[in-house]
């Protein structure tokens, strides 16, 4: 019999462990000894066919003068293909699609029913920007355009070899970091160009903005990824990136990494309605490491035209065509062009899909370009915590009893679920939450045999 | 040459259906017990319905299993009843596509590789393959497995596998010597269950692939640089069940110009020795 050894050897390679090999747009490159970090990113991507809408925007805080950033890009860009647009945009976005907090309150269980309260959501504010400048040598390097875009100086450049790249960015004064000459050979060949921006600061103080505002850019190629490689050469650490993609069809996802759903729709001690943010981020950061950091976490999933509960208003029509949304035709249906949750009425599927994907990468678990797909999947997802207020009323119902006789172990259960979302302390969350600090609650102070004869 | 002892597919279908045990249980594979339940039922009342059909000698059940595992592992449709409606029309296809199309007596297709694209194209995406939602853990595991099951496999025809794995490693890291790219990448790109499952038990599926082995290797060299061009210069997802889905109808033309034996999954030969 040669079969057994064989289905062993079946069983258990499937629970083996290997590694799994792996990698924001652009880097930022100072111009003068500047310490630079690209921490956190938010990037629209809108994509249909082959056509795709780029909105980018980093929480860039340092002096604007100080830099640029160097996008590949798949295709030479003209003036009319890339715009600037409000960070406001991206906040409503933000915020329509954040994780969730949801408030319920027990009814007396002598008259069972629940209702449901307001949503409180977590996000924040990113700005964006970029800088660089623009010289023409001899280094295999043509400056295929070059524009003023808001507060932009913008280049187009094309380039055959990467040192000449290199080069000549370095002559135009950007510090291009240690490393970066090798990842963008790697572009060059595949004929990506190159999206340069500095921030032109006469145009700026013009313009009166004190922060810089996303870039946008059009274009039309098969190619539906985000280069992070470059964001990678000069960064300390992980960086954060949030990519919120609006499609037709369905759910985005990568197909170079695993996409995974946040954990979700966990009933957590009341206390974190007081500390949603700090709750949030340990979450994360929990989930990160239970995917060995190397996944991409789908945040948010839903048709755009509605939410329940919504931590925001959806985007108006007028706010999904400056995000870039293009196939949305015809006038503002209703006054004001808002589309208003309705919960009275049935809602209206808008053909506005949003995946909301955050993630954290390094160089080392993340070596590859992030490529996406579009799938048909239209089922809704978001990341939602739950608060239950416990009923406080005084009837002496059966179902009362049983209620408040439950209600110790259910806090317990929301204690230990907080503990492992977050990997906070079990006995800090105790205490938080007023338990008896020592361990689960005592066992039921009637005998169990009182609960089966009761009459 | 050394016969088999006993049908390679059995130790395919427990690699599989372990496979899918661990992706519905430990992994977010989006697997969903019930849809692939109702695929297998499927696969294997579409195969039984078309043994009497045809008159088949038997019902063998075993084929259409591998078939209907594989179509569990690779193929996605959301939660909605349509969805659930999909995943059972792909099993349905994936079965009735061999029987039905056919040429001089073999099929062309892969069945699972014909089920997934032919309903791909149809619905317009309504239904896809997730490359890359497969778990390091779960990936190793799985390439120790394949690797076996071509020790298992070694009287068939596993020639097809290794002249693929040759030719496809070759196209991923060519292409990252050409661009400079850090080995991580080309080794990035093939950490891929959808990979794995299209080498070692799609394009080597021996009623399928040509009949001699220069016919073979001819083939498996074609599926690569297929799969190359997708990916990599069309920049499309699913280069390689593109590439085996388009390039199978060349198969009766190889087996033309290359002629070989026709392949038969029961052991015969040690029949043959035994009563002749």
């Amino acid at each position: 019999m040669k079969r057994l050894p064989l289905l062993l050897l079946g069983a258990a390679a499937l629970f083996a462990v290997a590694p799994h090999a792996l990698a924001f747009c652009g880097f930022y490159v100072a111009r003068a000894d500047t310490k630079i970090f690209n921490q956190a990113s938010k990037v629209v991507l809108v994509r249909d066919g082959d056509r795709t809408v780029l909105t980018m925007a980093n929480d860039f805080k340092g002096d604007p003068k100080e830099f640029a950033v160097v996008i590949p890009v798949p295709t030479v860009l003209q003036r009319g293909q890339i715009h600037v647009a409000e960070p406001a945009l991206l906040d409503h976005l933000d915020a329509y699609s954040a994780p969730r907090l949801v408030e319920y309150y027990d009814e007396n269980p002598c008259q069972i029913m629940e209702r449901r309260m307001a949503p409180q959501s977590v996000a924040g504010g990113v700005v964006g920007g970029s800088e660089s400048g623009a010289h023409d040598r001899s280094l295999g390097v043509k400056v295929e355009a070059a524009y003023t875009v808001g507060e932009y100086d913008i280049v187009i450049l094309s380039a055959t070899q990467s040192d000449g790249l290199e080069t000549w960015l370095r002559e135009s004064g950007y510090r291009i970091p240690q490393g970066a000459s090798r990842a963008l050979g790697s572009y060059i060949k595949q004929d990506m160009k190159f999206f340069v921006a500095k921030v032109n600061l006469k145009e700026q103080s013009k313009l009166g903005f004190s922060y810089l505002r996303p870039i946008q850019v059009a274009y039309e190629s098969p190619k539906f990824m985000l280069p992070i490689r470059l964001g990678m050469v000069n960064a300390a650490g992980p960086q954060e990136l949030f990519i919120f993609a609006l499609t037709r069809k369905g759910r985005v996802e990568t197909t170079n990494y695993r996409t995974v759903r946040l954990a979700s729709d966990a009933e957590v001690p009341l206390f974190v309605k007081d500390d949603f943010s700090n709750f949030y981020r340990d979450l994360f950061a929990q989930q990160v490491k239970k995917e060995d950091q190397r996944a991409l976490f789908l945040e948010y999933a839903w048709d755009m035209g509605w939410c329940d509960p919504c931590a925001a208003d959806p985007l108006s029509l007028q706010e999904l065509r400056q995000l870039g949304v293009f196939w949305l035709e015809g006038p503002v249906g209703r006054p004001g062009g808002r589309m208003q949750p309705r919960p009275d009425i049935q809602p209206q599927p808008q053909n506005v899909f949003i995946t909301r994907l955050h993630v954290r990468y390094d160089a080392e678990h993340f070596p590859e370009d992030l490529v996406f797909q579009e799938t048909g999947d239209r089922q809704n997802f978001q990341g939602r915590y739950i608060l239950r207020h416990p009923w406080k009323g005084d009837d002496r119902c059966e179902a009362a009893q049983t209620y408040r006789r439950e209600l110790p172990k259910r806090m317990e259960r929301e204690a230990q679920t907080l503990a492992s979302l977050t990997g906070w302390d079990i006995q800090k969350i105790r205490g938080r939450m007023n338990l008896k600090a020592s361990g689960p609650p005592a066992e039921d102070d009637e005998p169990w045999w009182k609960a089966i004869w009761k009459d | 040459m050394r016969h088999p002892i006993f049908d390679p597919r059995l130790y395919q279908i427990l690699v599989l259906a372990s496979l899918l045990v661990y992706g519905v249980v430990r992994l977010d594979l989006e697997v969903r017990p019930l849809l692939a339940a109702a695929m297998l039922a499927t696969a294997l009342l579409t195969q039984y319905a078309c043994t009497r059909i045809w008159k088949l000698p038997a019902f063998d059940p075993k084929s259409a299993l591998i078939s209907g595992l594989s179509l569990c592992l690779l193929l996605r449709t959301d939660a909605s009843a349509l969805g659930v409606a999909l995943g059972v029309v792909a099993a349905v296809i994936t079965i009735a596509g061999k029987f039905v199309i056919r040429w001089r007596g073999k099929h062309l297709f892969n069945p699972t590789n014909f089920g997934i694209v032919a309903l791909m194209l149809a619905t317009d995406g309504r239904v896809w393959v997730s490359p890359g939602q497969w778990g390091s853990a779960a990936l190793f595991g799985f390439l120790v497995a394949c690797l076996g099951g071509l020790v298992v496999n070694r009287a068939t025809r596993s020639d097809v596998t290794y002249a693929f794995l040759a030719s496809y490693l070759g196209v991923v890291f060519g292409r990252a010597l050409w661009l400079g790219q850090p080995w991580t990448i080309p080794f990035h790109q093939l950490a891929s269950g959808a990979f794995l499952i299209f080498t070692f038990f799609m394009i080597s599926d021996p009623k399928t692939t040509p009949d001699s082995r220069a016919g073979r290797l001819l083939f498996a060299l074609l599926v690569a640089l297929g799969a190359g061009y997708v990916h990599f210069v069309l920049y499309r997802p699913n280069g390689l069940i593109l590439a085996l889905f388009f390039l199978s109808p060349i198969v009766p033309l190889i087996d033309r110009l290359l002629p070989g034996r026709r392949y038969a999954w029961q052991p015969l030969p040690i029949l043959e020795r035994r009563f002749a």
